[in-house]
């Protein structure tokens, strides 16, 4: 956890704003904001030494509700925002929130790419399996049968996987939380952001609003039946055949991070450079 | 004819013939002896086996365009010359030089009535153990500019250094038999002397130029994506970067590169791209949000022929409309634009130092003609144009990132400052960065942000003003040394024009573009464009107090000094 400063006595108030989420009572996206402020107090980080990046829909809005620097960006470029900031930054410690919208759909090439280039960020994208923001669109894993206005019975199209995608691509850490368990989602993100690299956390978190059925992921959701694996061969196996609620930490990978070495200070003498032009 | 103040060579082939390794090396020496200089390749999209011609043009003064025709024709082959269509132009002057076994020179040397001298090139080279045609080619050059053996040969010996002994044995083999072969050729368009107190050149791209001037104006974070012809400007930056601590990082996409530069530039590091039409299409949506959430970086666009694919490989001045008008809601932001290879790298440092002063992204239009030649200039100034972005330090509880200065210009927090903690954000926002929809914040926040530009005083950079003529001339980017140089045709036929190219083209500033055109009579707008895009803007956002005419042509090929001269006589 090189990138990890620390601060005595921290409690997770510490790290929220004044400002009051707008968010549907009983959106599970509380219950993640929760879950960030207790991993960060958790960590004894200084609340400025955190920037949590987002990029657009109902989780992209919590930067906002932490005492951390934020960025709410554009629609999809979380990661790469995330990016930019880290590798010049590498003293920061960089957590994105994203959605399933965000995340897999518009932002899904940034997501094969971060987890190929493994900089050490915690990227957590909160799973509805629908576009909330927008009132009730299919997500890329929301169900085919699913009945929307936009697609009306259902897309008929398989969803995404997103934590099989993710290690194919190379994510170091893999997780599975719910939140409606912020306490165990508060433990496995600081694990995640301690871990080094790029760390992925979906978190099932029900739309309340446009999928009320997921008020059931609650009956639903288990503690993984087996200890997290670092071989992927094994991983990829759980992964491609569990039913979506298996908890918990499921894949650790050793990767080192990609992290080229450091910017240097302002005043830098360039004449080395220019030799490249003068004869 | 004597000594001329320039001269002018094209040295054809089909692609893999080497005839740009004989046109840079004819740069280079004329360069290392004191002269001006000016290379450009022109090449069709395939990496080999098309058509290449290196053209070059060397003078005793600054060369900032092609010649009208050519003085010498190198035809190390014709096979695929006739694609240059009426890019190569030749006259009754022009010496051809032709290989009878390289195929039939084209009609454009045909049928101008040059002069042809036919050399067996391709067989001289054979006769040569390890020879090529180019380095025959780059005898008879040398030997027809007046070089000496070593004089060409310098060069090339440093490009083979690492080819061993026997390469560099064949080069000066190959270079000694075509000055042999050129003795007896009458050639008397010489060049004049170099001016001996200034000699001191520099020999970079436009497209180098403008990375050295982001690194001097304070960038040290670039993220790439490679695409045609910005990629050099992100090849050079790459090592360079990492020799001052700075970080290259390639993108998957260009939605990636321009949020990678935001992020870095929201962290505190000056962060540049470099792309062209088609990536600077898809950055507008995140230029928008550099603008919404005030975070500086510089997007350089090399423009090629557009729309979508266009022509890769060919200059125009195309993506005006787009640098200027394509973010979505009002975003004022910075457009300037370079004008000439040597002028990439003051536009660009300026361009920097601009977005870091004012919190606002600033695009850079350069393009494919000066991003791609290679010129020998004079070496540039140092200026002291280094990114200066107003910082919050020792933050107090009552901070507010985005409080209402009367200079529009608000202390941004870089994260790691405690107290200073706020969220940057592309929605509407108050003063604090809190999200908000109300009417009074949105307008508070709009006026902000286009005040720092307006207020901002950017002095005598905006623009390039030469002449006092009463018909005055109008143009901008890399058409402005063609437009100088019709200029100063315009001036020995003894009719004064006056050359106005701004190099700042937003924020707009009519007042001095008003004082610019004091006393002017006429206007001829001068563009590389199909659709007069330049012409447009000036009519939206200045006063054109004279009757105005507009010279435009699309890419492909140049508008030379002698097309506007024309434009200028033709007016008189």
């Amino acid at each position: 956890m090189s990138s990890v400063s620390t601060r005595l006595a921290c409690k997770p108030a510490d790290y929220k704003s004044d400002l009051k989420p707008i968010w549907c009572p009983g959106c599970g996206d509380y219950h993640v904001l929760m879950s960030f402020t207790r991993a960060f107090a958790q960590l004894g980080l200084a609340p400025e030494k955190i920037a949590v990046i987002s990029g657009i829909g109902c989780s992209s809005r919590i930067p906002a509700y932490t005492n951390c620097y934020g960025f709410h960006g554009v629609h999809g470029r979380s990661l790469a925002l995330a990016a930019g900031l880290k590798v010049t930054r590498p003293d920061l410690t960089v957590v994105v929130a994203s959605g399933d919208g965000d995340g897999y759909s518009i932002g899904g090439n940034h997501f094969l790419h971060a987890c190929r280039r493994n900089i050490d960020i915690t990227y957590v994208v909160m799973d509805n399996r629908i576009y909330g923001m927008t009132k009730g669109q299919p997500s890329p894993t929301t169900e085919p049968e699913f009945d929307t206005a936009l697609t009306p019975g259902g897309t008929g199209v398989a969803p995404f996987h997103p934590l099989v995608v993710a290690l194919a691509s190379g994510a170091n850490f893999i997780a599975r939380c719910f939140s409606g368990e912020p306490n165990e989602t508060a433990d496995v993100l600081a694990e995640a952001i301690k871990h080094p690299g790029f760390s992925f956390i979906e978190i099932l978190s029900p739309c309340v609003t446009f999928r009320p059925d997921e008020k059931e992921w609650k009956d639903q959701v288990r503690p993984a039946p087996v200890a997290a694996t670092n071989d992927q061969g094994k991983a990829a196996r759980r992964l491609m055949t569990d039913d979506g609620f298996n908890l918990g930490v499921l894949y650790r990978g050793n990767r080192a991070p990609f992290q080229p070495a450091v910017v240097g200070a302002g005043d830098t003498d360039l004449s080395e450079l220019e030799k490249d032009f003068e004869l | 004819m004597g000594a001329s103040p320039s001269i002018s060579i094209a040295i054809v082939g089909s692609g893999g013939a080497g005839a740009l390794t004989t046109g840079n090396s004819l740069l280079e020496a004329a360069s290392a002896a004191g002269w001006h200089g000016l290379f450009t390749r022109t090449l069709g999209p395939q990496i080999r086996g098309g058509e290449a011609a290196g053209l070059l043009r060397l003078a005793v003064h600054p060369v900032d365009c092609l010649p009208d025709q050519f003085d010498l024709i190198v035809g190390i082959d014709w096979l695929n010359a006739h694609r240059f269509g009426g890019e190569i132009k030749a006259g009754p002057q022009t010496l051809v030089i032709s290989d009878p076994r390289g195929g039939e020179p084209p009609p454009m040397v045909t049928q101008s009535g040059a002069r042809v001298v036919e050399i067996p090139i391709k067989e001289m080279a054979k006769s040569i153990k390890d020879g090529r045609p180019n380095m025959i080619a780059l005898g008879i050059a040398g030997r027809l500019l007046g070089f000496s053996i070593e004089q060409v040969f310098v060069p090339i010996a440093k490009r083979l250094a690492d080819k061993g002994p026997q390469a560099v044995d064949a080069s000066r083999a190959g270079i000694k038999a075509g000055f042999d072969a050129a003795a007896d050729i009458d050639f008397d368009a010489q060049l004049a002397p170099p001016n001996p107190s200034d000699t001191r050149r520099w020999l970079l791209s436009g497209n180098e130029a403008t990375a050295l001037g982001a690194i001097r104006g304070g960038v040290r974070f670039a993220a790439a994506y490679p695409i045609t012809p910005a990629t050099e400007i992100l090849e050079w930056l790459s090592p360079s970067l990492a020799k001052i601590g700075g970080i290259l990082l390639q993108a998957e996409d260009e939605l990636a590169a321009i949020n990678m530069v935001i992020g870095s530039s929201y962290g505190g590091t000056p962060a540049l791209t470099a792309t062209s039409g088609p990536g600077l299409s898809l950055m507008i949506e995140a230029l928008g949000l550099a603008t919404a959430a005030e975070i500086p970086v510089v997007v350089v666009d090399v423009m090629r022929g557009g729309p979508s694919t266009g022509i890769p490989t060919k200059s125009e001045q195309t993506d005006l409309n787009i640098a200027i008008y394509g973010l979505h809601g009002d975003a004022p932001h910075l457009v300037l634009a370079p004008q000439s290879v040597g002028d990439c790298l003051f536009t660009t440092q300026w361009a920097t130092y601009l977005a870091e002063s004012l919190q606002a992204p600033a695009i850079v239009l350069s393009d494919q003609f000066m991003g791609q030649s290679r010129a020998a200039i004079k070496g540039p100034a140092d200026v002291a144009f280094i990114g200066a972005r107003t910082v919050a330090t020792n933050i107090a509880a009552t901070y507010k990132r985005y409080a209402l200065a009367s200079n529009g210009v608000s202390p941004m927090a870089i994260p790691g400052a405690p107290g200073g903690q706020y969220t940057a954000d592309g929605l509407t926002h108050s003063e604090t960065g809190t999200p908000t929809s109300g009417a009074t914040d949105h307008l508070a926040q709009l006026d902000k942000r286009r005040d720092k530009l307006d207020r901002f005083n950017f002095g005598d950079h905006w623009a390039s003003i030469e002449g006092t003529g009463d018909l005055a001339l109008i143009t901008w980017g890399s058409l402005t040394g063609a437009a100088r140089e019709a200029a100063g045709r315009a001036a020995a036929d003894g009719f004064d024009v006056r050359v106005i190219a701004p190099r700042l083209l937003a924020p707009v500033q009519p007042e001095r573009l008003a004082a610019a055109l004091e006393g002017v009579k006429r206007i001829l707008v001068v563009e590389q464009t199909h659709s007069r895009q330049f012409h447009r803007y000036l009519r939206a956002h200045y006063d054109l107090p004279a009757p105005v005419r507009v010279f435009n042509r699309p890419g492909p090929l140049p508008i030379t000094a002698g097309e506007i001269h024309h434009a200028i006589t033709d007016w008189r």
